[in-house]
């Protein structure tokens, strides 16, 4: 039985994790001999200050939305899909071949075509483990992280062998063109009035991960599929009973995930104009925290991807302006998906003690 | 009996081996156990009876120390003791036998009897020591089991003998067993009845959880009966009568029979043959059945679990493939097809109501609704457009059932893990029976469900088989097969050992073909 009531377990539970975590940072940047408040000031300012920083912390959202529902969709399966590196990284694979094929005439056509490009290769390279899980039995963990070496050292071997412009010293591919260049919030705010620093890039893809977390809704609690995919992920022996085949149900789930990473590389891979190596960064596995934290749910997806991004643009604007070692906003970052990842118990248990302490002297009074 | 008698004549001289004073316990709005005093003196075999959910378990968790009882004290031997873990509980002289057994498959007898106690870091001397006691003990109480034999080898009686030999090691003098003859045939069970009252000859205390009135009658002293989380009687068995507990129980009086016409039985609808199954690891589970049931009849499968009933089921309910020929309404249908799942079996007028309800039957963390649309969620009637489901629909249906199966409470909205068990197993036999299918596969319909609920469930089977449908019944629980009916096929190892009427056989007789003896006379 729950104890906790859901606006607990939702809200409350996040938000504590995250504030043990930022007082633990905080000690460590004392012992530092800075002042914490100081380097939140600069955190909270380099990241929602400026039109410049939101643009940043909203374009590292968008990528780990893509991420987060990624991470999620398997979840619902009950499947930890440590893949969703490897599978941006595919994803990327994708765009670029697609922006690289054609001297796209407009945005508009390129994005879509480039959408589709990112779901298919990141939804390929997910299907391999999905399919190795369902008819062969190897775990999906121990495959999903192999084929995030096999993805990375494959992505060396493209870009420095074969993608790489003639005579270039740099492992990345040529520069897509203007047709395949994204509309930025610069541009988009800028239709409606609204002033927006033109050198950030979050771009339109911002609202296609949105426009990702309703479908994913949809997909999960209103269709057919959905129900079963959530049938599956709860009890693998009912499933069967009910007549759902796990191995359907495991490849699908997968092919989804490996789509909504690889759809991540429309915003990290079209912003930067080209396809660099490790363009994904580690939001794959940033994917993974934001999915725990959200509750598989796209609305908390979407506000832990936010929290995300927060840290990573106030922590790179930490590492810029205090005297703050690079390693520590890892530490920070760390310390937010150990407490609100790993270490969920480690609030939830005391809580629900105080919850029924709470509770039990008014059901005695009643 | 009379050493019990005789004991329980004079509670005033004696302290009492376990006194419970008050105790209180709930789990959130649910209170398990309220005021709860009982007394059982040394050397008596006190049964504990009531319905699931009575508060049978908790009580005798929070006296194994598994959970901290809100109010109250308990007294081991006159004095008071905490009990605060499954340690403490031992040191105090008492030991459980689990209703499912705790030993580590892959190790000896010897292995699981010492595991925990050992004495020391080196084992040797430990399995010395547990194998004199172990030949001991097999000679006093007859309690033999081979000591170098791996747990995994052993038939389930065997196996709760070594959970007694665990408890004895460990010096217990007071033994508690929760329903220990759900697993056994009726010859075990009256073997371990034979050893209980060996150990409680010997000055031994054993607490007997049970469900089934006639295991109390014939084993035990004194009798605690409750309901609700009260204890609403304690009694001397001599002094009592089944009918008496039943209502005690219940807390009304009880039909302990089935009220049914004669079936009349109509054309074959499923037709069985040879069919075989052989599991993962290569062992034959089912070894050529061969059944026919026609509309209009229950037909009861007997058995002591895991002789291949389950099995059986499953491949009826697509959840298993296997060879042989079945027949449904004159229609071929291989069984060793992989396309063959419970879609396909639903669509063709089967439906299946699971053995084992929350891991089959139900998705507990699902809403009561989604539950009742589980393995009917591609019907045209719950669906929207081509891919989005008519979730409304669902649940107005679901409310509808609910209402006709009297589920209680009748909120679609809520968790199936909310429910209470029986409460549970109507929600599974809404969803399958209002279907109005051809052939109802039930598997073990009243399973840790009370004794009102098992009433309404049988009435609703039987409802069911008058409408002309057939029905699969299987149970482990004689009495069921015995009331519900109409024809009774025994299985054992996978195979079909006879058919007989239930008004022309009886327990015995039925016993005997569990047990896979078909020649009475080599039974003596």
């Amino acid at each position: 039985m729950t104890v906790l009531p859901k606006w607990a377990d939702a809200i409350l539970i996040p938000l504590l994790s995250i504030l043990i975590s930022f007082v633990i940072s905080g000690l460590v940047i004392l012992y530092l001999g800075l002042n914490p408040f100081e380097a939140l000031r600069l955190m909270v300012t380099g990241a929602l200050g400026s039109s410049y920083g939101w643009g940043y912390t909203l374009f590292y959202t968008t990528n780990f939305i893509f991420t987060g529902l990624c991470a999620a969709i398997a979840f619902h399966a009950r499947l930890f899909n440590i893949g969703g590196e490897g599978q941006a990284t595919l994803g990327g694979l994708g765009v670029a071949l697609v922006c690289l094929a054609v001297p796209w005439p407009h945005w508009t056509l390129a994005l879509p075509a480039a959408l589709i490009g990112g779901a298919l290769f990141g939804a390929a390279w997910a299907f391999i483990p999905a399919w190795l899980q369902a008819r062969r039995g190897s775990h999906i963990v121990i495959t999903t992280i192999m084929f995030n070496y096999i993805a990375a050292a494959l992505m060396v071997y493209l870009l420095v062998e074969i993608l790489k412009p003639e005579g270039s010293m740099d492992p990345a591919t040529r520069r897509f063109g203007p047709g395949a260049e994204l509309p930025l919030f610069s541009d988009i705010f800028g239709l409606v009035g609204i002033p927006f620093s033109s050198s950030a890039p979050a771009n339109i893809s911002f609202f296609i991960a949105l426009l990702a977390c309703l479908l994913f809704w949809l997909l999960v609690w209103r269709t057919r599929l959905g129900y079963e995919i959530r049938a599956y992920g709860h009890s693998e022996t009912a499933a069967d009973y009910a007549g759902i085949s796990p191995a359907r149900m495991i490849i699908i789930a997968m092919i989804v995930s490996g789509a909504l990473a690889g759809c991540m590389a429309i915003n990290s891979v079209m912003a930067t104009e080209r396809l660099v190596l490790n363009s994904v960064e580690g939001a794959g596995f940033i994917g993974l925290a934001v999915a725990l934290m959200g509750r598989s749910h796209p609305v908390g997806v979407i506000l832990a991807a936010l929290l995300f991004g927060f840290l990573y643009q106030g922590g790179g604007e930490l590492a810029l302006w205090a005297n703050i070692p690079r390693e520590l906003i890892i530490l920070i970052q760390g310390l937010v998906i150990l407490f609100t990842g790993a270490l969920d118990n480690m609030v939830r248990m005391p809580l629900e003690r105080i919850f029924l302490m709470i509770r039990r002297p008014g059901k005695q009074g009643a | 009996m009379s050493a019990g008698s005789d004991k329980a004549g004079r509670p005033d001289t004696v302290d009492p081996a376990i006194e419970l004073r008050g105790i209180s316990k709930s789990f959130g709005h649910v209170q398990a156990n309220k005021d709860i005093s009982m007394r059982v003196m040394p050397g008596t075999i006190h049964g504990i009876i009531g319905e699931n959910g009575a508060g049978k378990s908790t009580l005798m968790s929070i006296l194994y120390g598994f959970y901290k009882a809100d109010a109250g004290e308990i007294l081991v031997g006159g004095e008071r003791t905490d009990i605060p873990d499954s340690q403490a509980a031992i040191a105090a002289g008492i030991g459980m036998v689990f209703q499912h057994f705790k030993l580590v498959e892959n190790f000896t007898v010897l292995e699981n009897v010492i595991l925990g106690a050992e004495d020391g870091i080196r084992l040797k001397p430990s399995l010395a020591r547990a194998r004199s006691l172990l030949t001991e003990l097999a000679r006093e109480y007859e309690l033999n089991v081979d000591p170098d034999e791996k747990i995994e080898d052993l038939s389930v009686g065997h196996q709760q003998r070594v959970e007694i030999l665990k408890a004895l090691y460990r010096h217990a003098d007071i033994l508690i067993l929760d329903e220990p003859t759900g697993v056994l045939t009726p010859s075990e069970a009256d073997h371990l009845f034979r050893i209980l009252n060996g150990l409680r000859d010997e000055g031994k205390t054993i607490i007997l959880i049970t469900h089934k009135l006639r295991e109390i009658m014939d084993v035990t002293d004194t009798v605690s009966v409750m309901r609700r989380g009260e204890m609403t009687a304690t009694v001397r068995t001599s002094g009592t009568n089944p009918q008496e507990l039943a209502e005690l129980m219940v807390g009304r009086k009880v039909l302990l029979r089935v009220d049914k016409k004669p079936a009349e039985p109509g054309r074959k609808v499923l037709e069985i043959e040879d069919l075989r199954v052989v599991d993962d690891d290569g062992v034959e589970r089912l070894k050529g059945i061969d059944l026919e049931l026609r509309q209009g009849e229950i037909l009861g499968i007997a058995g002591v679990a895991g002789n291949g009933q389950s099995e059986l089921l499953q491949v009826l309910g697509g959840c298993r493939s296997a060879t042989g020929r079945i027949r449904l309404n004159g229609e071929e249908i291989d069984p060793a097809d992989h396309a063959l799942d419970g879609q396909v079996w639903r669509g063709r007028g089967v439906s299946h109501v699971p053995e084992d309800r929350q891991r089959e039957g139900l998705i507990l963390d699902f809403f009561a609704w989604e539950n009742v649309a589980f393995g009917y969620h591609h019907a045209p009637e719950y669906q929207k457009s081509r891919w989005l489901m008519d979730n409304a629909a669902i649940r107005r249906e679901s409310g509808k059932k609910m209402e006709r199966f009297d589920v209680r409470p009748p909120i679609p909205e809520l968790a199936a893990r909310n429910f209470s068990g029986g409460n549970q197993q109507k929600i599974v036999l809404a969803r399958e029976i209002e279907r109005d299918p051809d052939v109802l596969l039930v598997g073990q319909p009243t399973r840790g469900v009370d004794i009102g609920a098992i009433e309404f469930i049988h009435q609703r089977i039987v409802e069911l088989r008058d409408r002309g449908k057939a029905i699969l019944l299987l149970s482990v629980e004689l009495d069921e097969i015995l009331s519900l009916a109409d024809r009774i096929a025994v299985m054992f190892d996978g195979r079909i050992m006879g058919e007989r009427m239930p008004d022309q056989t009886s327990e015995h007789e039925l016993g005997l073909l569990m047990a896979g003896i078909t020649d009475t006379a080599s039974a003596a």
